[in-house]
């Protein structure tokens, strides 16, 4: 899933406070797995700024909406009229959900009520972790089924580095040194041999440095 | 001969190696690396300028190595991979090159976060290994990570770090057996307080022959009071200081004549572990105690070769 979290109150305010009618618009795929842009979470931040505009004496309404997807078409035309009838639309879903709104509603002002944080698990409720960079070249095969592209705080392709202490990172305590990871779980497999090759350099084009990434897929084109 | 370096003359001559760390400043000043050139030329074969060592912004290695080289003291340039891409990388040994510095050590770098730019975009396209290897097939094939041709010899005495203190301790051995594969000529191990373990990692080199493939260089740091190595303990990445070493450093009247006697004790204990080709002194923020040290050591005066 892509985590989101929804941002500060004080924020979002400061940008929402010159649109008098304001659309709250929520996601529910993963923004909403998130506990950050479903329906409750809209209801929820709609409350929110009505209370601080009310307190500090501003007009306006606020309306809640919610879509299934924000980052595919056909959901978002679904509330075309609601978008229409606001000055602007605060969207609660991923950074993907708000720009094709912004796209497809192109005379729309477009406010994201959340950072998109990173491509990651649900850990336990409330504690998700990130597990991928979408690198665009999957490595899990040779390490043991663990990235060290997204959780190896340097990238490291030959880890672990001299900062590995007692299985965390040099960087936190809080923070698992996945090389340590990838060698217990190769050693569990019987697979320590990996180890000793050189992991040749990345290509990182596919990954994002060979500038903005498309996916094009002749075979499901009409 | 892989660059011809003094370093590499004098290892390469079965002779014990000393090498030194030598910061480059917090500013402009061309004095504080001169100074410390000229206080450590005696004493030392080669000496290391750090590269934003802890992530700290400082001069670059480049121009420190530089400012020594023209004090006829030869300098390690030091390279980390969390600054510079693959591009940048090469750009600056073909100037480092040009300038006649003959050694390098390729590092990783500590994580920007410890340093005084916590909120930096780290590079890390290439790792350290990747970093070896580039470096090697530079100076041997004349070609660029791309396969291109390079115009000019790139004469580099290649070094690797390496860290015995680390996690996971079986997995160290091997990790030097890869840098080595790579390409390291020689290495300049971290910090060396605990022996025993050091000792053990260096058993492990031997049954892999690795100690003829390379040359190793241990790491030592003085120590100049207990603060200094209750902080090391704590906060510094990758050094592991036993109690012990604290405990006397605690008990001692003299806190510093008691740093010089813990080192010398180590050199001691390192000049007849098989396999050990010299010392690396990094004596951060005390250079002044490295003539004194290699002196009480004996390895006074350094050869000519």
């Amino acid at each position: 899933m892509i985590t989101v979290e929804q941002k500060k109150i004080e924020e979002i305010n400061t940008m929402t406070k010159d649109y008098s009618c304001l659309l709250v618009l929520g996601c529910e795929m993963c923004a909403a797995i998130s506990f950050a842009g479903g329906k409750r979470q809209v209801a929820e931040l709609a409350a929110a700024i009505r209370l601080s505009r009310k307190g500090s004496g501003e007009e306006g309404e606020v309306f809640e909406e919610s879509v299934a997807r924000q980052c595919e078409p056909e959901f978002i035309d679904l509330v075309k009229d609601k978008v229409a009838d606001c000055d602007a639309v605060l969207s609660l879903a991923c950074g993907a959900g708000v720009q094709l709104m912004a796209e497809r509603f192109s005379d729309k002002v477009l406010l994201p009520g959340c950072n998109t944080t990173f491509l990651g698990v649900t850990e336990e409720l409330g504690v998700w972790s990130e597990r991928c960079v979408g690198c665009g070249s999957c490595v899990l095969d040779k390490t043991a089924g663990l990235c060290p592209i997204a959780r190896c705080s340097k990238q490291l392709l030959n880890g672990p580095c001299g900062g590995s202490m007692k299985g965390k990172c040099e960087i936190s305590k809080d923070v698992d040194c996945v090389w340590q990871l990838i060698i217990d779980r190769l050693s569990r497999v019987n697979q320590l041999d990996k180890l000793e090759e050189i992991f040749p350099v990345k290509d990182w084009t596919p990954a994002g440095h060979g500038g903005p990434r498309k996916l094009v897929r002749e075979d499901l084109k009409s | 001969m892989k660059s011809g370096s003094n370093l590499e003359r004098i290892l390469e001559s079965g002779q014990f190696a000393v090498t030194a760390e030598a910061g480059p400043p917090k500013g402009t000043s061309s004095k504080v690396v001169q100074r410390k050139g000229e206080l450590l030329k005696f004493c030392c074969d080669a000496l290391n300028v750090t590269d934003n060592q802890t992530a700290i912004v400082r001069m670059s290695s480049l121009s420190g190595c530089v400012l020594l080289k023209e004090l006829g003291v030869e300098p390690i340039l030091q390279m980390v991979v969390r600054d510079r891409n693959r591009l940048a990388l090469q750009s600056d040994i073909l100037g480092a090159a040009a300038l006649g510095i003959g050694n390098m050590l390729c590092l990783s770098g500590d994580h920007q976060k410890f340093g005084n730019h916590p909120t930096a975009k780290g590079v890390y396209d290439i790792d350290s290994i990747q970093f070896i290897r580039m470096v090697k097939e530079m100076r041997d094939e004349h070609k660029f990570l791309n396969g291109e041709e390079i115009s000019g010899d790139v004469p580099l005495f290649i070094g690797a770090a390496a860290n015995p203190f680390a996690d996971p301790f079986e997995f160290r051995v091997t990790r030097l057996a890869k840098k080595i594969r790579a390409g390291a000529d020689f290495i300049q191990t971290q910090g060396i307080f605990d022996m025993s373990k050091f000792a053990e990692w260096m058993k492990g080199v031997r049954d892999r022959g690795l100690h003829k493939k390379t040359y190793i260089l241990a790491g030592l740091i003085p120590i100049k009071s207990v603060g200094m190595a209750r902080y090391m303990r704590n906060n510094v990445s990758g050094l592991d200081v036993p109690q012990d070493v604290v405990d006397r450093m605690a008990n001692s009247k003299d806190p510093k004549a008691e740093g010089v006697k813990i080192c010398l004790e180590t050199i001691e204990q390192l000049k007849e572990i098989e396999g050990i080709q010299g010392i690396h002194i990094m004596a951060v923020a005390w250079e002044d105690i490295v003539p004194r040290l290699v002196a009480q050591a004996g390895l006074m005066p350094r050869p000519i070769v």
